[in-house]
């Protein structure tokens, strides 16, 4: 068992490697020259030697594996260079506005979760009743509606008419409801539909049956034992919709002007910024290793028999 | 032809219905130019935000342009778009799934890696990399989306036709002479269409999502030209006094993808596919 967690951890290495490589390889053929950005945000008039001796100071002038290495090393460190705009250095601009992407996201979770278990284990359990079929239609939207286009009808019914939440900020906890629930949508209509198909499963296994044939209760049975297995692909689904979480993000908080990392990272995008570019995809892709890293983890613990197959999904 | 889409419809309600949906989004992608009542991005600032009335039936937008005419141009780039995708990367997919899978070996295993290292990213986190790095525009969004969504259609193919590889039909043909290519082209290709089918059903819903999502961020489709996400991000300013502005492509993009995500469900259980989250 250790020695499969030790393997697990290690061969995150070259793939974060490889992920840099591909950041890397992107700031390389994009159009934009670093030393003529630099010169442009800070307002000096690129010449022809303070070009060159910018060049030289980013290491541009080195071949291109030095150049990757010297990059791999950088970010080692945490230096992701500074800002094209600002000229502040990127990390210190991304851990002041992490706080409060993380608030969403965990909030957002945390709903997700206590909506869509007791949802989608109802709807096995009462299959094809009242309980099932409302929670296929809300899967059904929640996987079609565009998210934007939600935060914005929430704004309408419960900012606009209602007057009751705040439309757009972060403060107070009122803030933090519209948001939370513009994003959580599309997770309850995943996890719900993933935990409903994953009780079923259960219940064809035969030792409910025996459990029954005992005179087990038959709350006990559901929430003692089926529940509790059934539970698993739920945590896997969160783990591989980590993506879905950051990129709702991205679209949430541009919606509600919540200032979080993903807003700044469109501003970004807008001002051609690329070391925030770089700096986001690259912490983006490194959070979503580890997220399944974890899951998995969390699986060996629950299932000690994976080590020894593998992964069973695979 | 016709007699198997008969069998494949027969009792399947559901996928018939679905089916004919799509088909009327085809019919108005292809004649949205036609049919459209006005010019799209004609301004007529003396008719802006009317209400709807027998020459505007869905009334007329800040800049007096024709909502309805607008709706359907944006069907037209929405879908066009999304099926160009959907078309490129399941076809870059397939080949590249294909010769991984069928030949094996350090192909296969360079081929594999590099799409596990596209993987590590989150798709709309690289994608929106990838537009940040060339600029916001179009032609930048299109590619990207491509990019990045083949790599789970190689994958996806390569392990049907490495489970295919060994079955004796194929064996056989192998053995009888058959070149790689005939093997290749007339016993896996048929073998692997229904996911295809499926997954493309599915690639489209998550296309137009994807397309909409960016263009409302600003970075994909420019204005004045007439897009679902993008005539939503121009609505929201009037949300207050004409929530009907940002209502109207909302529930378009909602009603396409709904249809096209039941779709691919009916199907999927239809030949017995498993979807792939």
């Amino acid at each position: 068992m250790v020695s499969y967690i030790g393997k697990r951890i290690l061969a995150i290495i070259p793939i974060v490697l490889f992920a840099i490589l591909i950041t890397f390889v992107l700031i390389h053929i994009s159009p934009v020259d670093p030393a003529e950005a630099y010169l442009s945000a800070a307002h000096i008039h690129p010449t022809e030697e303070l070009l060159a001796e910018k060049r030289h100071e980013f290491g541009l002038d080195q071949p291109l594996i030095v150049q990757y290495f010297q990059t791999v090393m950088k970010i080692c460190r945490l230096d992701f260079g500074r800002s094209y705009l600002t000229n502040e250095p990127v990390w210190g601009e991304v851990t002041a506005r992490m706080p409060a992407t993380i608030q969403l996201a965990v909030s957002s979770i945390l709903f997700a979760m206590i909506v869509s278990i007791p949802l989608g284990f109802l709807s096995a359990v009462y299959k094809n009743s009242l309980i099932d079929n409302f929670s296929r239609l809300l899967s059904f939207f929640g996987a079609s509606i565009p998210q934007f286009w939600l935060g914005y009808l929430l704004i309408f019914f419960f900012s606009v008419k209602l007057d009751w939440l705040p439309v757009e900020g972060r403060g107070s906890w009122e803030h933090l409801v519209l948001p939370t629930m513009t994003l959580s949508l599309a997770l309850i209509a995943i996890y719900t539909r993933l935990l409903r198909a994953s009780v079923l499963e259960q219940l064809q296994e035969s030792y409910v049956l025996y459990a029954r044939t005992r005179g087990i209760k038959e709350k006990v049975i559901m929430v003692k034992h089926v529940l509790k297995i059934a539970i698993s692909p739920v945590i896997t689904g969160l783990g591989m919709n980590f993506g879905k979480l950051l990129t709702g993000t991205i679209i949430v908080e541009q919606v509600f002007s919540w200032p979080g990392f993903g807003r700044y990272f469109v501003e970004a995008i807008f001002n051609r910024d690329i070391p925030v570019i770089q700096c986001y995809v690259l912490l983006a892709a490194c959070l979503f290793i580890v997220c399944n890293l974890i899951v998995d983890l969390v699986q060996l613990y629950m299932d000690p028999r994976i080590s020894l197959k593998g992964r069973t999904d695979q | 032809m016709i007699p198997h889409i008969r069998t494949v419809l027969k009792g399947q309600k559901t996928i018939t219905v679905c089916s004919v949906l799509v088909l009327v989004f085809a019919i108005i992608t292809v004649l949205a130019p036609w049919i459209s009542p006005h010019d799209p991005i004609k301004v007529n600032v003396a008719m802006k935000l009317k209400p709807p009335s027998a020459e505007h039936l869905l009334g007329t937008d800040h800049l007096g342009r024709d909502n309805l005419s607008r709706l359907l141009h944006g069907a037209r780039i929405s879908l066009g778009f999304a099926f160009l995708i959907f078309v490129s990367s399941i076809g870059i997919g397939l080949i590249v799934g294909t010769i991984a899978g069928y030949k094996g070996g350090w192909i296969d295993t360079v081929l594999m890696r590099f799409c596990e290292g596209v993987m590590a990213f989150p798709n709309l986190v690289l994608v929106l990399g990838i537009v940040g790095v060339f600029g916001p525009g179009l032609i930048q969004v299109v590619l990207a989306l491509m990019l990045v969504q083949w790599v789970y259609y190689a994958r996806m193919f390569r392990s049907m036709v490495v489970s295919l590889k060994e079955r004796n039909f194929i064996i056989a043909a192998r053995i009888s002479g058959s070149s790689q290519w005939k093997i290749i082209k007339q016993h896996m290709i048929p073998n692997i269409l229904p996911p295809i089918l499926v997954m493309g059903t599915l690639e489209m819903g998550w296309a137009i999502m994807d397309i909409s999502a960016l263009s409302f961020l600003g970075l994909g489709i420019q204005p004045p030209t007439p897009e679902w996400g993008a005539m939503i991000h121009e609505g929201k300013s009037f949300i207050r006094s004409h929530p009907e502005l940002m209502l109207y492509p909302g529930l378009m993009i909602l009603f396409v993808v709904i249809t096209f995500n039941v779709l691919g469900e009916a199907l999927s259980e239809r030949f017995g596919v498993k979807r792939r989250f």
